[in-house]
């Protein structure tokens, strides 16, 4: 399957993924309007000290853990990628105890969402991809 | 392949998935004592509170049975195995014949002894579906609940109950709240959590006796109440094993492989003991992430895989009104703590390995912690002064971060 992929020596730590990711989950008529002034909160995150930076999302992995351990059923693989179902999910944490990468996040509405590949907001390169200066964040099969 | 399954909840289901992984063909029969499609046990609170209904509380999709070709037998409870005819006993008296056998049988709550418990009206457990049918059904504004346990189970009840009911009382032998993943210090926030929101704790203390709705507490405090919650602990249904000779110590015994003693017959979930590379030796750890990975393993080796299991810890998520507490391993060697802004991080710290955490309050990418106890990482491979204060892939070097982010 097509994942996304991150290379840390391309990473400008721009931020610009989270912003086209928070922008491709909320909507709207432009990012400007949608996010000016709101707190984002996207599925990918940059993580940066000294020099380094670079985005981490959810790695789709093969062994889901977090599917796994999800004490609702709330979270499924179709296709490779990994969902999470908003109306199963009771907010419980279990995923963000398991998950080895930290990529789980607690929505203002009380559950969890997390990165599926922009394949619930229509677009079909997902949006941190299409949205990356420098070729840092690639969405390929390997 | 004939396969039969005891026990239709996560394990079990679990089992199903992991067999079908390897076999599309086989005959599976999923055997469960409850009437009802398998459901997430751990959301009846939820269920209490309106956060889930009877309908997302399945564990998964209503078609799940058909398109893994489950024959399903609910509502029936085996009552014997016999591993020399290969069948399983039913209380009907029918029998099922099975090549492979999963044994995942869970656990049943503890009911203490204590005199006078057979005359008290309204008392439940908090652990199915019936359960928590059963409170909705007797819970109202003025009605008084005595919940006995201020473990994982009796605190979420109290929780779910609160606003519903006139009053909660929870008592406890142990000297603080959730005792098996608190230690007291931390335990009391969590404490004060509740008892803001009107939980009453006697803790320290215990039931002597009931007399029809009154508990006589320990040290003389007379309790009345209507309803009786009892949630003190669970344990591990092993009989049906034990009964032909497989070996069981206060669980069913599994090897990584999730075999019993016994040929053809495996094991898993909370009926079983698990070996805990945390604590270095086996333990039950009921916990549900434990059941699942245990059911899938049991299913691969029984559809002819090899598949082991071999890093089993201890871990919990929590919370109460948003107030949430995570904690992964066993609190053993050296206690490192660090508080910010009410939010507490404990790690206790051995051999160069974490071996045990607790979060409370802030809890944002836990797993990575749990990741470093399950994967016994080498805490001089990596900034583990970084990563205390902030979890985070910065804290691996980076071969090990293009490892994750780039394959």
């Amino acid at each position: 399957m097509k994942r996304v992929y991150v290379n840390e020596k391309w990473c400008l730590g721009c931020h610009l993924c989270e912003y086209n990711c928070a922008y491709a989950n909320v909507g709207g008529i432009n990012m400007y309007l949608s996010l000016k002034d709101k707190k984002i909160s996207p599925n990918v995150r940059i993580e940066e000290k000294d020099n380094i930076t670079y985005a981490v999302a959810c790695r789709h992995c093969s062994d889901p853990i977090c599917l796994k351990s999800c004490i609702a059923g709330a979270i499924s693989q179709e296709d490779g990628v990994i969902k999470i179902n908003k109306d199963k999910c009771v907010g419980c944490h279990t995923c963000i105890l398991v998950c080895p990468y930290g990529v789980l996040h607690l929505t203002d509405n009380g559950v969890m969402q997390k990165c599926e590949l922009c394949t619930n907001n229509g677009s079909k390169t997902p949006a941190c991809v299409k949205g990356c200066p420098n070729n840092a964040i690639v969405f390929m099969e390997k | 392949m004939n396969y039969v399954i005891i026990g239709n909840s996560v394990c079990g289901i679990a089992t199903v998935e992991g067999i079908r992984k390897l076999d599309k063909k086989g005959k599976i029969t999923l055997i469960g004592n409850e009437k009802y499609k398998a459901y997430s046990r751990p959301l009846i609170s939820y269920l209490i509170e309106g956060k889930t209904d009877l309908n997302k509380i399945n564990y998964r999709s209503d078609e799940f049975y058909e398109e893994n070709k489950v024959h399903t037998v609910f509502g029936k409870k085996v009552v014997k195995i016999d591993n020399d005819e290969k069948k399983v006993v039913l209380d009907n008296g029918k029998e099922i014949f099975f090549d492979k056998l999963m044994v995942a049988t869970g656990s049943k709550p503890f009911i203490p002894p204590i005199a006078g418990y057979e005359t008290v009206k309204n008392k439940t457990s908090f652990m199915t579906i019936d359960d928590a049918k059963y409170l909705m059904e007797h819970i109202d504004i003025s009605k008084n609940v005595l919940i006995m346990g201020a473990g994982l189970i009796g605190l979420k009840c109290a929780e779910c109950l609160l606003g519903k009911v006139k009053f909660i009382s929870v008592v406890d032998l142990a000297d603080r709240v959730l005792p098996s993943i608190l230690k007291k210090e931390e335990a009391k926030s969590v404490q004060d959590v509740l008892e803001e929101k009107g939980v009453k704790f006697y803790l320290e203390n215990s039931v002597a006796s009931f007399e029809k709705n009154v508990a006589f507490l320990k040290d003389e405090q007379v309790l009345p109440f209507d309803i009786l919650v009892t949630a003190v602990g669970v344990r591990p249904n092993v009989e049906l094993v034990k009964e032909i000779g497989g070996v069981v110590n206060r669980g069913i015994v599994i090897n990584d492989k999730c075999e019993t003693s016994l040929k053809d017959i495996y094991a898993g979930g909370d009926c079983a003991e698990t070996f805990d590379i945390s604590f270095g030796d086996k333990r039950v750890l009921a916990i549900l992430p434990n059941a699942y990975l245990e059911g899938e393993t049991a299913g691969e080796n029984m559809a002819g895989g090899n598949k082991t299991f071999d890093n089993a810890i201890p871990m919990n998520s929590i919370g109460f009104f948003g107030f949430h507490i995570i904690s992964a391993g066993t609190y053993d060697g050296e206690k490192i703590a660090i508080e910010e802004d009410g939010n507490k991080r404990i790690f206790y710290v051995k051999d160069d390995l974490l071996k045990g955490y607790m979060l409370i309050g802030k809890v944002d990418k836990a797993g990575i912690y749990t990741s470093l106890i399950r994967n016994k990482t080498k805490l001089s491979t990596i900034d583990f002064n970084a990563i205390i204060k902030e979890p985070s892939l910065i804290c691996f070097d980076k071969k090990r971060r293009d490892e994750i982010l780039t394959n």
